[in-house]
């Protein structure tokens, strides 16, 4: 299921429109997958406060959406794009890549919220295709 | 038995009344075949679903998309029995269908997606976590008898 030259257009031409929003598209998204998904807060017991719109979420929302941004200047090589975030994931961070699917899926859910007229479907399965092979690329390093 | 609590009840009994089922049922239906293309393979005899056009334009997705809208009514409104209430639907999806239940989520996740496009930023973090928890007891109880 990789992507297409259609695909890759329509994920640059939604994320020209989305990207002013990013820092808070990546905070509400961060959010969600903490109350929706309780168990992925386990990756953050360092944290002071967990609840949404704290500092240290929105931090993290603004840092995440970087990579997804950096994901979309690398777009035609994600692998190589995106080898030192696979690395630091691997070897440090070690997030469980089942947890890539979720915070997807939160983020798309926040788009929808945000950006209703612009994500059609096929703004949807051009965009999920991407998260899909952001995630791969991010699982690369892990064994 | 699940236990729902008095936000959950509500919140899945508010979103319900205000549906409108002819256009949600139909978008959720229609999003799910353009995004998980696979699905269509349960649906030979709808026609042509050749490009999202005419996927979306397409008269019997819409007229079956209200229809399993309407398929979740029976769970809104016996909450405490949904498992038994969906025992007949999920032999029904398994023997005669043949749907493989993954497509259950696959439907799920766009229905969600549709619901928070539609209410916003109404649908919050609280709101899209009882939405998500019923929708994945509906899921878990039309996969219940398969075999």
């Amino acid at each position: 299921m990789s992507l297409t030259a259609k695909d890759k257009d329509v994920v640059k031409a939604l994320w020209a429109k989305i990207s002013k929003s990013a820092d808070a598209i990546g905070a509400e998204a961060l959010s969600r997958m903490l109350s929706v998904y309780p168990q992925t807060k386990t990756y953050f017991s360092h944290w002071p406060d967990l609840s949404p719109g704290s500092a240290s979420v929105k931090a993290h929302g603004k840092r995440v959406m970087g990579g997804v941004a950096l994901g979309v200047s690398k777009i035609d090589d994600l692998t190589n794009g995106l080898l030192d975030l696979s690395e630091q994931h691997a070897f440090q961070l070690r997030v469980d890549p089942a947890n890539f699917k979720i915070l997807s899926h939160c983020i798309l859910v926040v788009i929808a919220t945000m950006f209703a007229k612009e994500f059609t479907p096929e703004a949807h399965v051009a965009l999920d295709k991407f998260l899909v092979a952001l995630s791969l690329a991010l699982a690369e390093k892990y064994r | 038995m699940v236990e729902w609590t008095d936000f959950e009840r509500a919140t899945i009994a508010d979103i319900f009344s205000k549906m409108e089922y002819e256009v949600i049922g139909p978008a959720a239906l229609s999003r799910c075949l353009v995004v998980y293309p696979w699905t269509q393979r349960y649906f030979g005899n709808f026609g042509n679903l050749y490009n999202a056009a005419a996927i979306i334009g397409n008269p019997m997705v819409a007229k079956h998309g209200t229809t399993i809208l309407h398929g979740l009514d029976r769970a809104v409104k016996n909450m405490d029995n949904i498992k038994s209430e969906y025992a007949e639907l999920s032999v029904l999806h398994s023997e005669k269908l043949h749907v493989d239940p993954d497509n259950f989520k696959l439907l799920s996740d766009c229905l969600t997606i549709v619901v928070s496009a539609k209410l916003g930023k109404e649908f919050n973090g609280e709101v899209q976590a009882a939405f998500q928890k019923f929708l994945a007891v509906v899921v878990t109880s039309l996969g219940r008898q398969y075999h």
